[in-house]
């Protein structure tokens, strides 16, 4: 029952969340002095008349108050429609889809390649806590941390690509190549620059955290016990290290799913790949509101949705959770 | 009628310290256990009695060579008359020497019970640990459990279980009956009398005097990080008469069915012990020289004394 | 005697660090603006004497123009973190001193602003306000202030029910003067320290979000925008305006983040006896 209470109460808060998100964006946009209309008549690239004008106005329903506009658009968007993008002249639920496909691809490698290379390195670190080993990997850790993920995704792009030629410029696929033309092959070349920056600034986390929970577990009363039982270091941590802190890190890389978007902006952005990552610092800078409102509601539940799956986890795979409940 | 075989374990004159960074005298050090003299034989049950903080519980993770890293070690301890080095410890260390740990908290969170106590062995020992699961009262569902699921009685019968599976020749059990009912606990003792039997030594650390008395074949009463007497249980059913030590007769004196008198004062803490003999203190037969030199360990009706008394 | 020597340690090398960064501070305001002037005669010039980080495209010095640009992101860093750090406070306190509602609500706005990607509520409110230097400060202020606080309402609530706190109360003291006398000496290491820590935050995100073109205008020297600017000549094999300056932000934020750890443990009486 407990259980079943707990998931409502996050499925509410999680609802509840995503519609104040909606307002509070809203809101802001709204309150921009950058003028959507304004935009949109550049965007026509046309001389308008005042009468056109006024049409695309009354479209846009300046004229009306927030609140009424607001509703509006939440209307819409609960029927599916996410509005036309200015720059694209698209729907935008059209464009987040195919750009968060090629998100999904670029957010994915680098999610699982920081979390497995962190937790193996955070498991190196705990192991040789104090030793040269765990000092060296502490210092890269802290120095990539503290890189900005476009200065080392601009160094990859210098070594890898300008200097060594090894992998293209820019673009998920070669630029001016037709879609049925571009192979895996291409694509994969195209991810690599962009996964990578995206891994290496976000890996240190998940292996300071692991380093700082194996070293708990190594400390623990039953690691003692499991010593004097005759295990070796090793054994200890693929018997009670690994059980004990892969739940934890899991669970972090979850919750982390806020940094990796943010990140994806970036390396995006450096690499021009075409992900919802650089869609939405374009619609930002080109005054493209439908666009702009739509991707950071869908970041949102992104995140939303990396924090559920944090909770849901726990309650799942942890036995102090899950059966804990039934004997008592 | 112990003396003449050969020892299993030997520690002489065994002191434990730690070093400790003071914020006012730098480095300094710790003297937690010093000048121990205690000797374990096959196929018997020493109990080492004393109260709460003198160190009772480092002397199991001295033998097992598990110490804290600032701690420092003197004197000697002898594995079948040979010098127990680190190396051997470590060889040793779940196969010869076995630890009964005393809590639920030495127990892994996340692992099932009943592989937890086949350990490393891993299913090879499953049968046979399941009837040591039966014998200890530990219902079958037992070993699919987590131990947060588990009594506290049941989490230390899952731990005497642990070292019952192994070959070990010597089971170091620090404290391990406490929350177990009287017949839980009875059934544990009997198992370790058993395995007495079977020719393998028990070192019973417990603060129950009691219990020791009844179980042990003898008994070492530990006082401020070193065993002032050690005595045949026996001769602490026999009555004051028969003991050696003072702190030995208070002990007796202080039980229940003897009168109940409470020990006069304090024992003293690590860190502040007096330089002589650590009980002089609170000794009534103190004299002069107690107070500065500790005395020698003699042997007196069969039982080893740390006392100038009757010199 | 021990313990005050590495206290004066751990000072010195502080005071040093902050040191370092005044120095940087100094030397960005100080730079005249005719040296970040641009001279075709001396465009794209690689690292040499006279230009140690180079020149830029249009000729500019890029040495000048990274330190100014540095002495930006230190502002930045200081005003937007100052900011949070008071946001910090106040929800802190009001949500572990208020009532379970206060609370409730507090937890509720922090999981709204978690709820965002940081990057994306910063480049949100620096297009309501209209993409300038306002709007920056605004989105970096308005994003850090979320883990400080929560240590803020952690360490209230521990203390809170601390013997010494409820024998003021017993004594009839108010919340105000308990929050004053006990509460703030107690805070005021940890909060400081937390404030510094989140300049490097404040500092990369200004970047980041310069880079983006979304923060301060291109004519303003930042990293962000020297950075960006690189990208355009980075495939005719101009290195030095990506990497140089990027690395010179690398090492003022790593300056800060160990400014914040030395005063973390200079403050903290139990690590500072380690």
């Amino acid at each position: 029952m407990k259980r079943l209470q707990k998931a409502i109460f996050l499925c509410i808060r999680t609802v509840s969340l995503l519609f104040a998100v909606s307002a509070i964006s809203f809101a802001l946009i709204s309150a921009s002095p950058v003028d959507p209309v304004q935009q949109y008549i550049l965007g026509l690239g046309t001389a308008v008349s005042p009468e056109q004008r006024a049409q695309i106005e009354a479209f846009w329903g300046v004229e009306k108050p927030l609140l009424e506009r607001y509703f509006s658009w939440l209307g819409q968007l609960l029927c599916g429609n996410l509005g036309e993008s200015l720059l694209y002249r698209r729907p935008v639920a059209q464009i987040i889809g195919e750009r968060f496909r090629n998100s999904l691809a670029l957010m994915g490698c680098a999610w699982a390649l920081a979390g497995i290379v962190g937790f193996l390195l955070g498991c190196v670190m705990g192991m040789y806590r104090d030793k040269g080993p765990d000092k060296l990997l502490k210092k890269v850790c802290y120095v990539l941390s503290s890189t900005p993920a476009f200065w080392l995704g601009l160094l990859l792009l210098l070594v890898f690509s300008v200097w060594l030629g090894w992998l293209p410029v820019g673009f998920s696929a070669p630029v001016g190549a037709l879609k049925e033309e571009v192979t895996v092959w291409q694509k994969v070349r195209h991810l690599v620059l962009p996964a990578a920056t995206l891994s290496l600034t976000s890996f240190a986390n998940i292996a300071l955290h692991t380093r700082q929970k194996l070293i708990d577990v190594l400390e623990s009363d039953y690691v003692l016990f499991a010593r004097a039982r005759g295990e070796g270091e090793w054994t200890i941590l693929r018997r009670h290290g690994l059980r004990n802190i892969l739940l934890p890190a899991v669970t972090l890389q979850f919750s982390s799913f806020s940094e990796l978007f943010g990140g994806s902006v970036l390396a995006e952005t450096v690499f021009s790949y075409p992900g919802l990552g650089s869609a939405v610092s374009e619609a930002g800078l080109n005054a493209d509101v439908p666009l702009f409102l739509g991707i950071t509601l869908f970041s949102a539940l992104f995140v939303c949705a990396g924090n559920l799956a944090a909770d849901l986890l726990y309650g799942v795979i942890d036995p102090q959770m899950g059966e804990g409940e039934k004997t008592g | 009628m112990t003396e003449n075989r050969e020892s299993l374990l030997s520690i002489r004159d065994f002191g434990v310290s730690f070093q400790r960074y003071d914020s006012r005298m730098g480095q300094t050090r710790l003297q937690v256990i010093s000048n121990l003299h205690l000797t374990v034989y096959p196929g018997e049950i020493l109990a080492v009695v004393g109260s709460s903080g003198s160190g009772k519980s480092l002397l199991a993770l001295a033998i097992l060579g598990m110490l804290p890293l600032n701690a420092v070690t003197g004197g000697e301890i002898l594995y079948r008359g040979k010098e127990l080095t680190p190396e051997r410890q470590k060889q040793l260390r779940g196969k010869k020497i076995a630890l009964v740990p005393q809590s639920v908290t030495f127990l892994d969170p996340l692992m099932k019970t009943g592989k937890q106590a086949d350990g490393q062995g891993g299913t090879g020992l499953t049968q046979k640990r399941r009837d040591i699961f039966r014998r200890l009262g530990l219902p079958g569902k037992t070993e699919n459990l987590y131990p947060f699921q588990l009594s506290g009685g049941m989490a230390r019968r899952v731990l005497v279980s642990t070292a019952l599976l192994t070959e070990a020749e010597l089971i170091l059990a620090d404290e391990p009956t406490p929350g177990m009912s009287l017949e839980q606990a009875l059934e544990a003792l009997r198992m370790f009398r058993e395995m007495a039997e079977e020719g393998r030594a028990v070192l019973l650390i417990t603060h129950d005097l009691d219990l020791a008395v009844e179980f042990a074949d003898r008994v070492a009463v530990f006082y401020a990080g070193t065993t002032v007497e050690t005595a045949r249980a026996s001769d602490f059913q026999n009555g004051p008469d028969a003991l050696r030590h003072p702190y030995s007769r208070a002990l007796w004196e202080s039980l229940p069915q003897n009168g109940f008198r409470p020990v006069n004062g304090f024992q003293p803490y690590a860190g502040n012990l007096p330089g002589g003999c650590p009980y002089a203190p609170r000794c009534p037969l103190r004299t002069a020289r107690c107070e500065t030199a500790l005395p020698p360990v003699r042997t007196v009706r069969g039982g080893e004394v740390r006392c100038y008394d009757g010199a | 005697m021990k313990r005050k020597n590495q206290r004066t340690k751990l000072l010195v090398l502080a005071a040093g660090l902050a040191g370092v960064l005044i120095l940087i501070y100094a030397l960005g305001l100080l730079i005249p603006e005719k040296a970040v002037e641009g001279s075709f005669l001396e465009a794209g010039r690689p690292p040499c004497l006279s230009h140690p980080f180079g020149t830029d495209a249009l000729g500019r010095d890029l040495l000048a123009r990274t330190l100014k640009g540095l002495s930006v992101s230190i502002t930045v860093g200081i005003v937007a973190s100052g900011v949070s750090a008071g946001i910090a406070l106040l929800v802190g306190i009001a949500s572990a001193m208020g009532s379970r509602q206060v609370d409730a609500a507090v937890n509720w706005i922090i999981d709204l602003v978690m709820g965002i990607p940081h990057t994306v509520l910063i480049l949100l409110i620096s297009f309501a306000l209209g993409r300038g230097m306002t709007g920056l400060l605004a989105g970096i202020a308005a994003t850090h202030w979320c883990s400080l606080a929560r240590l803020v309402r952690g360490e209230v609530l521990q203390q809170r029910s601390r013997p010494y706190i409820m024998v003021s109360r017993r004594l009839g003291k108010s919340g105000g003067w308990i929050l004053l006398h006990h509460l703030f000496p107690h805070l005021g290491p940890q909060f400081l320290a937390g404030l510094v820590l989140l300049f490097p935050h404040a500092i990369l995100h200004e970047a980041s979000v310069s880079f983006l073109g979304y923060g301060l205008p291109p004519e303003q020297p930042a990293i962000g925008i020297i950075l960006s600017e690189s990208m355009r000549y980075l495939s005719a094999g101009m290195w030095w305006p990506a990497v140089l300056p990027g690395a010179a932000l690398l090492g003022v934020v790593l300056l800060m983040d160990r400014l914040g750890e030395q005063l973390r443990r200079v403050l903290d009486p139990v690590t500072a006896q380690e």
